[in-house]
């Protein structure tokens, strides 16, 4: 199982993902946003946090018009797997992947603290190693993490069962409580929190570690 | 030629920052505003020389870059 690690100049979780991807089996290629295509094979981009083009303009913004990502939602359009985190999440968003947009946090300030979710929907391949309804602990570091979208698109999230998590004790302002949102056909998911930060048991946390076994263990099986 | 886009968030959008500057003032003792929008003032220097494809050229700039249209509104000015 391959998967490919985009590099944008700010973000500081690349290497974060690299080690959770690993870790769970996956072979890792990290991909510089200069890049105009994909490395040839791969099953899935991963889409790093971080501050990418120092969050200028907004967040994701820029980055969102790089060269690699065209060809990453070429990748999505064409049935690929994309998992955004943080500022990954909010360049999908940019792109136009997933509806919404990250607003600055409601209460206005920065967050860095780990925070229990909500696992809402198990049938896709990142949530299929948690139990409906279960509560992790992920951490979570922004100063944008505000969900917004329409009550249209809100609605069609619900009930489609695009809602991935949900904060259980909402930090940041964000619309029903949404932590992250997967695609209409599940391949793409975009989070706030971040599960690679909670892979591993000297880091504090290992919540995480079953979302990248999920996600690397369907595509090995594919 | 020279062109302002201005950015704002849309209306019914929480603006947290212009809802801080309104209790701002408030505590300032600037009583009678009724409400704070926050937004940004982009300035551009255009070779193009046509007001009407200066705007409409950064009409393009705003739809793909400079605005994200879900939650933001623009204005353009041809100064």
């Amino acid at each position: 199982m391959r998967v490919g690690i985009v590099v944008f100049p700010g973000s500081n979780c690349d290497r974060d993902l690299e080690v959770a991807f690993r870790a769970a089996g996956a072979d890792v290629t990290m991909i510089w946003h200069k890049e105009t295509s994909l490395p040839k094979g791969l099953d899935m981009i991963g889409v790093p946090g971080g501050f990418s083009f120092g969050d200028y303009l907004r967040c994701g913004a820029i980055a969102a018009q790089s060269p690699i990502c065209r060809a990453v939602v070429d990748h999505a359009k064409a049935g690929g797997y994309v998992l955004g985190v943080c500022n990954g999440f909010q360049i999908l968003t940019e792109t136009g992947l997933l509806p919404g947009a990250l607003l600055r946090n409601a209460n206005l300030k920065y967050i860095c603290k780990t925070i229990p979710l909500t696992v809402e929907n198990t049938d896709s391949a990142y949530t299929s190693g948690y139990s409906q309804g279960e509560q992790v602990m992920f951490p979570i570091a922004h100063h944008d993490g505000n969900y917004t979208a329409d009550a249209d698109t809100v609605a069609r999230l619900e009930g489609d069962g695009r809602v991935a998590f949900r904060y259980a004790d909402n930090p940041n302002g964000s619309t029903a409580d949404i932590a992250g949102i997967f695609s209409q056909n599940r391949r793409v998911l975009g989070m706030m929190p971040h599960p690679e930060r909670a892979a591993d048991a000297k880091h504090g946390g290992t919540d995480g570690q079953a979302l990248f076994r999920a996600v690397v263990g369907a595509m090995q099986h594919a | 030629m020279k062109a302002r886009v201005t950015v704002m968030l849309k209306n019914g959008v929480l603006d947290p920052q212009g809802e801080a500057v309104h209790h701002a003032l408030d505590a300032l003792g600037f009583d009678g505003v009724n409400g704070v929008r926050q937004g940004k003032v982009i300035l551009l220097e255009l070779a193009e020389t046509d007001a009407a494809a200066a705007e409409k050229n950064v009409g393009e700039m705003c739809e793909k870059l400079l605005a994200n249209t879900v939650i933001e509104s623009y204005s353009i000015e041809i100064l």
